[in-house]
C-alpha cells in the first residue's frame, strides 16, 4: 500500500521521471485491513480489495512476484529475487511487516498467519468448516477480529490465549480492555488469559498453565517483523524497522526514505521518540510526506523542513462493534477518563498525558464513530510536547 | 466532478469527512452524506478523500 501511495505522491509533488515498484506478492496493491473483517466473513470478495491507482502512475512500471533480497545503498543498486539488478536515484522502503511466529515446532499443518490476501483464502476455507475448533494465538486486534468472524462464521469454539490479563491491553489499557473482554465473552469467544502456548501437540495447544486445548485451527497472531533483511550491510539502524528522521529520511541520506509499516519515525506531534506505527491511515500519510521529501531531492531542491507530524488513526471491528482510535492512546495509559457514555454501551475513552489529551478512544455502533470525531479536532489543537 | 459512494461497502468511517468537509458529512446517526456533483475546485480534497476511505468506497468519475 505505500508503495503505490509513494508512486502516487511521488507524481503529486511533481517528479516526472522514472518509478518502478517491485513487490514480492503477484498482484496489485490492495487493502488488507477486510482480510480480518468483511471478507474473510465473506461480507466482501476476494477481488473487490484492489486499490484503485491513480490516472497519474498509469506509467509506473510494476515488477510483482519479485521480491528485492539486496541493496547497495552507496552505490545506488537494489537486488531482485530473478537475480537482476536495479538502480536507483531515489528509493522508498515500504516492505511492510510479515507476522512474527510461535517458536515451539509442531502441527504445522494446522498453524496460520494473517497478513495477505492469499492467508485470507486459506482461512476462510478453514473457519467455514463445520464444527472447526479455532485456537487464536494473541489478543492483539488481528488476533480480536480473527476471533469475531470466526465465531460469526459459526465455529464451534474460539480460543483467543494472551499472556496479559485482558485483550488489548498494552495499546488500550485496562478501562477500554476490560469492556472488550466483556463484549467478546457475550459473543462467544473464549479466553485463556495470563498463559501463553507453549507447545503442540498432536490435538492442539499446551499451555504455559498445562492446560490443552484441541484445535483444528491455530491462528498466530502475536506480533509483527519489519521486512528489513534485504537492507541488512548497509550501515542502516535497521532495530525495529527502518529508523528515520521528521522527514522520514534514513541514514541520514537525501535519496531513502521509508513509510508505513516498516519506517520507525519520530512524530513531531509527540514526544519525537522513533516508533513504528502499523495503521493504515499511517502508510498514506508518510508516504505523502515522504514522497515530498524525495521529490525536493531529485528536483535539486531543499526539502520542506516541516517534520512529519500526523494524528494517528486507527479503527478495528468486531462483532457488532467498531472501536475508533484517534491520536496515541497507548501514550497516556496513566490518566484514562470516560469523556462520553458508559462502558456498556457506546462510549468515548480520553488518554492523557501530563494533563493533556493525546488519545481517544471510541466503542460502539455506528455512532460512535461521529463522536470521536468531535473529539478529534480537540487532539489536532493540543501542542506538541516534549517527554 | 462526479463523486460516487459506494454505499454496500461504505462503512460510515468518516475519514472522507475530515479530508473533504465540504463535500462529505456523517448526519446524527452517524451516516454518511455526501455532495454528488462537488465544484471543480474541490478535486484535490476528493482524491484525498478517496484516498484515505478504509473500505476504499469512494470512486471519483470524470
Ligand atoms: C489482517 C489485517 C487487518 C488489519 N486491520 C487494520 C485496521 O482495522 N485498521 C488499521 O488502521 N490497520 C489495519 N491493518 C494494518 C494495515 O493494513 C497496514 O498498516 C498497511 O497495510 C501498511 O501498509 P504498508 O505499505 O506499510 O505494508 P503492506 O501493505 O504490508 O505492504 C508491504 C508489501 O511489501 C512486500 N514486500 C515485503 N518484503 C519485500 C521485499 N523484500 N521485496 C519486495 N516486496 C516486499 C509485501 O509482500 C507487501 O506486499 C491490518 C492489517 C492486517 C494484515
Ligand atoms: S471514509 Fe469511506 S467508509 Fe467512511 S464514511 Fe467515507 S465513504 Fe464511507
Amino acid at each position: 500500500m505505500g508503495g503505490l501511495r509513494a508512486a502516487e505522491q511521488l507524481r503529486a509533488a511533481g517528479y516526472t521521471g522514472l518509478i518502478t515498484v517491485v513487490g514480492e506478492e503477484p498482484r496489485m496493491p490492495y487493502n488488507r485491513p477486510p482480510l480480518s473483517k468483511e471478507v474473510l466473513a465473506g461480507r466482501q470478495s476476494f477481488d473487490s480489495l484492489a486499490f484503485r491507482p491513480r490516472a497519474s502512475v498509469a506509467d509506473v512500471k510494476w515488477v510483482l512476484g519479485t521480491a528485492v533480497v539486496s541493496a547497495d545503498v552507496g552505490r545506488r543498486v537494489v537486488g531482485l529475487a530473478d537475480g537482476s539488478e536495479l538502480t536507483f536515484d531515489g528509493l522508498v522502503v515500504a516492505t511492510g511487516v510479515r507476522p512474527r511466529r510461535l517458536r515451539c515446532p509442531g502441527l504445522a499443518a494446522r498453524r496460520r498467519t494473517l497478513r495477505t490476501l492469499a492467508d485470507a483464502r486459506v482461512l476462510r476455507a478453514e473457519l467455514t468448516r463445520p464444527g472447526v475448533r479455532v485456537v487464536v494465538a494473541g489478543a492483539g486486534f488481528i488476533g480480536c477480529e480473527v476471533a469475531a468472524t470466526a465465531v460469526a462464521l459459526g465455529a464451534a469454539e474460539v480460543t483467543v490465549v494472551d499472556p496479559e490479563p485482558l485483550p488489548m491491553l498494552r495499546p488500550l489499557g485496562e478501562l477500554t480492555a476490560r469492556e472488550l473482554l466483556r463484549r467478546h465473552e457475550w459473543h462467544g469467544v473464549r479466553f485463556a488469559l495470563g498463559t501463553a502456548v507453549t507447545a503442540f501437540d498432536d490435538r492442539g495447544v499446551v499451555l504455559a498453565d498445562g492446560r490443552r486445548l484441541n484445535a483444528d485451527v491455530v491462528v498466530e497472531a502475536v506480533g509483527s517483523v519489519p521486512n528489513t533483511d534485504w537492507l541488512a550491510g548497509n550501515g542502516l539502524d535497521l532495530d525495529d524497522g527502518v529508523r528515520t528522521d521528521g522527514l522520514l529520511r534514513a541514514g541520514g541520506l537525501p535519496y531513502l526514505v521509508a513509510v508505513g509499516d516498516v519506517a520507525r519515525f519520530p512524530n513531531a506531534r509527540y514526544d519525537g521518540v522513533p516508533r513504528r506505527v502499523e495503521h493504515w491511515s499511517i502508510a498514506g500519510d508518510s508516504a505523502k510526506r515522504a514522497a515530498r521529501t524525495l521529490a525536493a531531492h531529485l528536483a535539486g531542491t531543499e526539502p520542506d523542513p516541516e517534520p512529519f507530524a500526523p494524528l494517528p488513526s486507527f479503527w478495528s471491528d468486531h462483532h457488532d462493534f467498531r472501536l475508533q482510535c484517534f491520536g496515541a492512546p497507548a501514550l497516556g495509559l496513566d490518566d484514562v477518563r470516560v469523556l462520553e457514555g458508559e462502558a456498556a454501551g457506546d462510549f468515548v475513552v480520553g488518554y492523557h498525558r501530563g494533563g493533556r489529551l493525546v488519545g481517544v478512544v471510541a466503542l460502539g455502533g455506528p455512532a460512535v464513530t461521529a463522536a470521536a470525531a468531535r473529539h478529534r479536532s480537540a487532539l489536532l489543537k493540543q501542542p506538541a510536547f516534549t517527554a | 466532478m462526479k463523486v460516487v459512494v459506494d454505499t454496500n461497502k461504505c462503512q460510515d468511517h468518516g475519514q472522507c469527512v475530515f479530508a473533504a468537509p465540504d463535500v462529505f458529512r456523517l448526519d446524527e446517526a452517524g451516516r454518511l452524506a455526501y455532495v454528488s456533483g462537488p465544484d471543480e475546485s474541490l478535486r484535490a480534497d476528493v482524491e484525498d478523500a478517496a484516498d484515505v476511505c478504509p473500505l476504499q468506497a469512494i470512486t471519483l468519475e470524470d
